[in-house]
């Protein structure tokens, strides 16, 4: 127990822990963003957490709640707007994801007695990590985690082919709004590592670097954790020894990853 | 014997202001091939979306004996190259068993892809995945889409014997859409000829010699088929709309073309 307490109270190790929890749900979570070309959509839905943000300050609510809810509420309007299709999809994404986060910060503008660092929002602030945040990062990824396994032949499936998975009977569009859910989940506590405008890094770069190595979807979300780990945990290391940011320095631990495995391994016959 | 699996009745597809289907009639039973033959744009995907469930009618009954299995062969599989894909896996994937699955990959002769990556294989070899994965669930109604799309000359032709004989095997009934049309007029029992409406149905022999038929194809199709051409009631503009022709002498012809 002494051990444990020793460890939590140390920033670096909660820092750390809190770290690789993020990657272990962004690792699975991130090869539906790469299958499902949802990259940008990501990206909208982490733009607006800095929404969330400023309604948790304005209704005095958990962060983490506010910023779950204000992604699933956008992740709804795009459903719903997507649907009417007068503009192409990736201008409404656009104008959401700008927009959402220029309302945010105008909104945080407008509380004088909140003191906020803005640079934690955009950028991470990891090494502030706190218990009570590794209680919502490991919460949130054991909820995650188990709908994934849970219900993974059909999110697979209708990854694969929508209409085909329809036709054998998988509720493929229940399926996109879990999957949304557990995004707005993971984007809430992702924010905490590496801040709004990183978060799509974490999810995409672990995802796209895994696809080298593996030969299967299972070994795909594998591989995507082990690398989001190694990321978060060079990440960190880097950040301690040479004062750079957190949440930054694991992104570019990330793209070294990268960039290392597409260089040296060729494309697999799979 | 012939129990029927599918019927449509008045069945019609809009979306928004654009009538895509309209007032389709059709039965398939057990042991029918239906094949929808029609221009690019003619609603024929539409109509069969609507027939596996995937796409709602907005005018009309759809009507499926209850508890069938359909098994769906899609216009082609846009495969995210990003996700790592094995056939056997692939197959796996319909939630049946491999002994099943390994079976059916052997009836539409791709067993030896088995451990290959679905990224690999050519045109073929997927549309005899994809038919290998719909036969795998068993299905009661094969329902396929244009699937001898991006396969040679010869392909198509044992293509189109491969579904024939999977239907007398296992006497489901089978709904297609194709373009070939010599290889649908040997190997279909039904033939629906759409553009947007039925314009003509019947056995393949009466209905190269449809009017509706020889509009919609032209007369060179129509002759090549070894048919003789005759006039038609009415024609197409642009955007599929009806036009009646000035001179209405054709109206005796006896035909099951659907009047308008």
């Amino acid at each position: 127990m002494l051990l444990i307490d020793q460890i939590l109270g140390d920033f670096f190790w909660r820092a750390l822990i809190g770290g690789l929890g993020v990657a272990l749900v962004a690792g699975p979570l991130g090869c539906f963003v790469v299958w499902r070309r949802m990259a940008y959509f990501g990206d909208t839905l982490a733009h607006s957490a800095l929404l969330g943000v400023a309604f948790g300050f304005l209704l005095q609510l958990p962060l983490n709640l506010t910023i779950a809810a204000t992604c699933i509420v956008i992740a709804l309007a795009l459903v719903v707007l997507s649907r009417n299709q007068s503009l192409a999809t990736d201008t409404l994404l656009g104008i959401l994801a700008h927009s959402s986060l220029a309302v945010g910060l105008v909104a945080l503008s407008f509380m004088p007695d909140v003191r906020v660092d803005l640079n934690a929002y955009l950028f991470g602030d990891l090494l502030a990590m706190r218990q009570s945040d590794l209680i919502w990062i490991y919460g949130g990824a054991a909820i995650v985690l188990a709908m994934l396994f849970g219900l993974w032949r059909g999110l697979l499936m209708s990854t694969i082919h929508e209409e085909l998975a329809k036709v054998e009977g998988i509720p493929v569009e229940r399926l996109r709004l879990v999957l949304m859910l557990m995004f707005s989940l993971v984007i809430a506590v992702a924010m905490k590592i590496v801040g709004v405008l990183l978060i799509t890094a974490l999810l995409i770069i672990p995802a796209a670097t895994a696809r080298r190595l593996a030969r299967s979807p299972e070994q795909m979300v594998a591989w995507a954790m082990v690398i989001g780990m190694i990321a978060v945990t060079g990440g960190l290391s880097a950040s301690w020894h040479f004062n750079s940011p957190a949440g930054p320095s694991i992104v570019v631990a990330a793209f070294a990853l990268f960039t290392l495995v597409y260089s040296l391994l060729r494309p697999q016959r799979s | 014997m012939t129990e029927a699996l599918v019927k449509l009745s008045g069945a019609g597809v809009s979306f928004r202001d654009t009538q895509v289907v309209s007032n389709v009639d059709l039965t398939v039973s057990r042991g029918d091939i239906l094949t929808i033959i029609g221009p690019n744009g003619a609603g024929k995907t539409t109509l069969i979306k609507a027939i596996i469930g995937v796409q709602g009618l907005t005018a009309g009954k759809l009507w499926r004996k209850p508890g069938i299995t359909i098994g769906y062969v899609p216009q082609s599989l846009h495969l995210q190259s990003a996700l790592p894909l094995s056939v056997r896996r692939f197959m796996l994937m319909t939630g049946e068993n491999w002994r099943d699955c390994e079976k059916a990959l052997t009836d539409t002769g791709v067993a030896h892809l088995a451990k290959a990556s679905i990224h690999r294989l050519s045109g073929g070899e997927m549309q005899r995945l994809l038919i290998a994965r719909a036969l795998a669930r068993q299905p009661d109604l094969l329902v396929l889409d244009e699937p001898a799309q991006g396969v040679d000359i010869n392909g198509q032709a044992s293509l189109y014997e491969l579904i024939r004989s999977l239907r007398d095997r296992l006497q489901c009934g089978v709904i297609m859409i194709s373009h070939d049309l010599h290889l649908v007029m040997a190997a279909t029992d039904q033939v629906i000829c759409l553009n947007h409406h039925v314009c003509c149905s019947g056995y393949p022999e009466d209905i190269s010699r449809d009017p509706g038929f020889v509009e919609v194809f032209g007369a060179q199709v129509a002759d090549s088929l070894a048919i003789y051409h005759h006039r038609h009631t009415h024609e197409h503009d642009l955007d599929g709309r009806v036009i009646p022709t000035q001179t209405g002498e054709n109206q005796d012809k006896a035909s099951r073309h659907a009047p308008h």
